[in-house]
């Protein structure tokens, strides 16, 4: 079953630093890790890849202290060991960085990293920040001690996290999807830090479904699907592959193809018919979107001058002017936190306008507020899903009409008519594969690629014209992005202006027709996607066009 | 609490997860009488016998509903917009003195009876809900905590009735200082025949169209919404502003109504040092029933009589007049404790 491994690790002189023997851990319904057997070495970065729901975040949450598992045991520094709770876990040294940023928004970064520490000790502030010193010096990295995480970047935050990981002389590292909310810059900077840290004897976990970086950033790769342990790519021959010897490797153990390396009975929608054309869409990829935008008529939406009020925290935009074209799409790049929220909210209509001016199909609409450019066709699927796209406790059916509250037809003189709510969010599960047991389960307990089904299902209905996407397939799984860049494109294609906000560059040189640049508030410039976009992009970002 | 209809996706979990508080409230509550030297049994029978069994004291039970019904169809208003409106009492005291003073004046001046008792109802809902536009405001434009304020005002409230009582609307006839009394005959009309007023019919119609608006309605969708993620309601479009507002003057409203039928049914005046203080004492009520109208009656029935058979229980068992009290806690913590070992067992894994 476990293929490669063999070959590397026999007569390795070192203890594993944490390994799993057929662990199993079951849910109501699913069995969450079936018999995986993993080995985590020092100064190695240990690559996990896997589609959502392969059993990533539990293999993680076990080794983190969160749950036990249900079957078989978890050997640290080769001597089975119980966590019991995330404390025992850190006190083991395992330091964990989950998916989603966990700080104290209100306090400072200092304040952040003393929480944790012995109750009935006073706080050892100068000690602490002795430990930021020499941490910071270790990572490479330079953030203020006192400043507010609220103020941070969210690379600045999970740089924080990793901090916090580490504060404790960590043996291993844990890092759920770290990528999942970096810009390309951090990402190169986080790769940075790995490595610095595995030259120290530093056991990595990387979480991940990007398959580019898992090759740019693993030692060895372990591939989970469906729980199961479905292969595995030791150092020695990772070395020898090249990018799409690996691609094909990879994609075959995540994706199940008759390869025989899985013996497991394929599950669900990953049953055989229909199997090829799904490894046809993740191996060759790129959307073939054929550019028809009539820049002849008028502008769908049209931007002038745009200026916001500065927000806490914030880069608030500054004269930003733009226009766009029903059936295009215009992607906007840049490193998080140079505007791209209060464009994006300035244009939905949740944030006012301090100066300048927003024209749809030549109707000045900057006075009104997100119910009438709703009324408009004005469409915006936020990033932040749970926090504010989603009411995370009610259900699928009543998120899938969260923007309609009141209006026909769901809505007669106020009344609801939720036999019709429910039955339109059937037939929206259906049509837009969302994966729920029901339309009345909690939104919040569906699955991030699911939950982004239902923004999009919500925002991109029939009677859209203008859709501004934040980051739509920020945190989504291989399978997941693709059907939300395929659902955008077909927007498209059916005449809606898309302004497509992301920090993957390489998405929006698939999706786009042009790409914009936002910096420090500014659009930079916007550029034809053409051969060279790439280049005048990445140009743009760091300021260097911008005058 | 599911959003569209109230009704739990399980009935019979539901079920218990309310019953197994009363019981364990009731149990652990008849263990303290016993170590106090009292017989439990002795002391359910007599709140049984006292509140339900006995006609008179069932129709005293049924009517002190009535008020306890009002607020809490306010509260569930308040708390499911997530605004927690805990200025009841003063809302409650000022409309009650409102239309305790109001209503002989106007009868005095040759206003019919029926008017006379429609027009109070609706200023004391009137003063209910302005007491509460202050905090309402507050929220709404500067995001102050409405737990503060409203407590706050609750507190003038409450003072600035004693006072009104004692300088402007006392009656020059007594020699406590209340307003003047309105006459059994002119209060509101008795059900059938028995000491009933017909308050209850209005209290229960309050509380089902309270449930009704916040499950069939966009409004009361809307306020949900809010009540659960305002940062959703922001972005949907909603606005935040004026939905705090009106859910505010809806719960203080309704809390004010309460204040007036208690008083233009029951009591004919309002005392200067009297306070009911039922706010307070609905809030766990409201959260038993997970803000549920229907399943509200039924609390409020329970707490009615426990209220009602509870005094002279404790007087004859000897124990302390306000031992009732020592139940609600108990109630309250056992359905705590319920409601965390749930959680805490229907926890979802992350796969």
């Amino acid at each position: 079953m476990q293929v490669g491994q063999s070959a590397d690790s026999p007569g390795s002189p070192q203890v594993a630093v944490a390994a799993l023997r057929r662990v199993t851990k079951r849910f109501p319904g699913i069995v969450a890790l079936d018999q995986v057997s993993l080995e985590f070495h020092r100064g190695e970065i240990h690559v996990l890849l896997g589609e959502n729901g392969a059993g990533k975040s539990t293999l993680v949450s076990l080794l983190a202290g969160m749950q036990p598992p249900d079957e078989g045991e978890i050997l640290i520094g080769g001597v089975p060991a119980i966590i019991a709770s995330p404390r025992r876990s850190m006190d083991l040294g395992i330091g964990t960085v989950f998916q989603r940023v966990l700080l104290v928004p209100t306090l400072t970064v200092i304040e952040n990293l003393m929480l944790g520490g012995p109750w009935q000790k006073p706080l050892a502030r100068a000690a602490a920040l002795r430990r930021f010193e020499e941490l910071s010096g270790l990572l490479g990295i330079g953030i203020d001690a006192r400043a507010p995480v609220s103020g941070l970047s969210l690379g600045e935050q999970q740089q924080v996290e990793i901090m916090r990981a580490l504060w404790r002389d960590a043996k291993l590292l844990l890092l759920d999807e770290p990528t999942s909310m970096l810009t390309p810059q951090g990402v190169v900077d986080l790769g940075r830090m790995l490595r610095r840290l595995k030259e120290q004897g530093v056991a990595l976990i990387l979480v991940t479904h990007k398959l580019l970086e898992a090759y740019e950033f693993g030692d060895r790769i372990s591939v989970l699907r469906l729980g199961k342990f479905a292969g595995e790519i030791g150092p020695q021959r990772l070395q020898t592959m090249s990018d799409a010897q690996k691609t094909e490797t990879v994609i075959r153990m995540m994706f199940g193809a008759a390869a025989g390396t899985d013996a497991a009975p394929d599950r669900g929608r990953n049953s055989v018919e229909g199997h090829e054309q799904e490894l046809a869409i993740l191996l060759g990829r790129k959307l073939r979107r054929v550019h028809t935008v009539d820049r002849g008529r008028p502008a769908a939406l049209s931007v002038r001058a745009l200026v916001t009020a500065p927000d806490f925290a914030e880069t608030p935009l500054h004269e930003v002017s733009f226009e766009l074209w029903a059936g295009e799409i215009l992607g906007i790049a840049g490193v998080d936190g140079n505007g791209q929220k209060h464009l994006a909210e300035a244009l939905a209509g949740q944030r006012p306008s301090r100066r300048g001016r927003i024209e749809l199909q030549g109707v000045d609409i900057t006075r009104g507020r997100v119910p009438e450019r709703r009324q408009r066709g004005v469409r915006y699927v936020t990033d932040d899903r749970s926090g504010e796209g989603t009411v995370g406790t009610f259900s699928v059916a009543v998120n899938l009409v969260l923007k309609e509250i009141g209006a026909l037809p769901y809505w007669r003189h106020g009344i609801s008519d939720w036999p019709l709510i429910y039955q339109s969010a059937r037939e929206q599960i259906l049509r837009n594969d969302i994966r729920t047991p029901s339309e009345l389960t909690p939104v919040g307990k569906l699955s991030g690629g699911n939950v982004q089904k239902v923004l999009l299902a919500r925002e991109l209905d029939a009677q859209a014209n203008v859709a501004i996407l934040n980051k739509p397939t920020y945190g989504l799984d291989l399978h997941n992005q693709r059907l939300a860049l395929d659902r955008i494109a077909a927007a498209a294609a059916r005449g809606v202006a898309v302004i497509m906000i992301s920090t993957d560059l390489d998405e929006l040189l698939e999706i786009s027709d042009r790409i914009g640049v936002m910096f420090q508030g500014r659009l930079a410039g916007i550029v034809a996607n053409d051969d060279d976009a790439g280049n005048q992009i990445r140009r743009l970002m760091t300021g260097a066009g911008a005058s | 609490m599911s959003v569209e209809t109230g009704i739990h996706s399980g009935r019979s979990a539901a079920l218990l997860r309310v019953l197994i508080p009363v019981v364990m409230a009731l149990i652990v509550g008849g263990l303290i009488l016993t170590v106090l030297g009292k017989n439990p049994l002795d002391y359910y029978g007599y709140v049984l016998q006292r509140s339900l069994m006995r006609w008179g004291g069932a129709q005293e039970t049924l009517t002190r509903m009535a008020p306890l019904l009002l607020i809490a169809a306010g509260l569930i208003v308040a708390f499911r917009a997530g605004i927690w409106n805990l200025g009841g009492d003063g809302q409650f005291l000022l409309a009650a003195v409102a239309s305790a003073a109001l209503a002989p004046a106007l009868l005095s001046t040759h206003v019919p009876r029926a008017a006379t008792l429609i027009v109070c109802m609706l200023v004391g809902s009137l003063v209910g809900a302005l007491w509460s536009l202050l905090p309402a405001w507050l929220k709404a434009r500067h995001g102050v905590n409405e737990i503060i304020t409203t407590l706050m005002m609750s507190f003038l409230g409450t003072s600035l009735a004693n006072v009104l009582i004692k300088l402007v609307l006392n009656d020059p006839d007594t020699t406590v200082p209340q307003t003047r009394s309105l006459p059994v005959d002119d209060r509101l009309p008795r059900l059938f025949g028995t000491t009933i007023h017909c308050g209850l019919v209005l209290a229960i119609l309050a509380v089902i169209l309270v449930h009704l608006m916040m499950t069939r309605t966009a409004f009361g969708l809307k306020l949900q919404v809010l009540g659960a993620n305002r940062a959703a309601a922001v972005h949907a479009g909603l606005k935040v502003e004026r939905l705090t507002l009106l859910a505010f003057a809806l719960s203080a409203g309704l809390i004010g109504l309460g204040g007036a039928v208690e008083v233009l049914g029951v009591w004919g005046t309002v005392r200067a040092d009297w306070n009911p203080a039922l706010g307070l004492l609905v809030v766990p009520l409201v959260f038993l029933a997970r803000f549920n109208g229907y399943a509200v009656i039924g609390f409020t029935l329970f707490f009615s009589a426990l209220l009602v058979g509870g005094e002279s229980a404790a007087r004859r068992v000897g124990v302390p007049q306000h031992y009732v009290l020592v139940l609600v806690a108990l109630l309250l913590l056992f359905l705590a404790l319920v409601e965390y070992l749930d959680q805490t067992r229907r926890k979802p894994g992350t796969a």
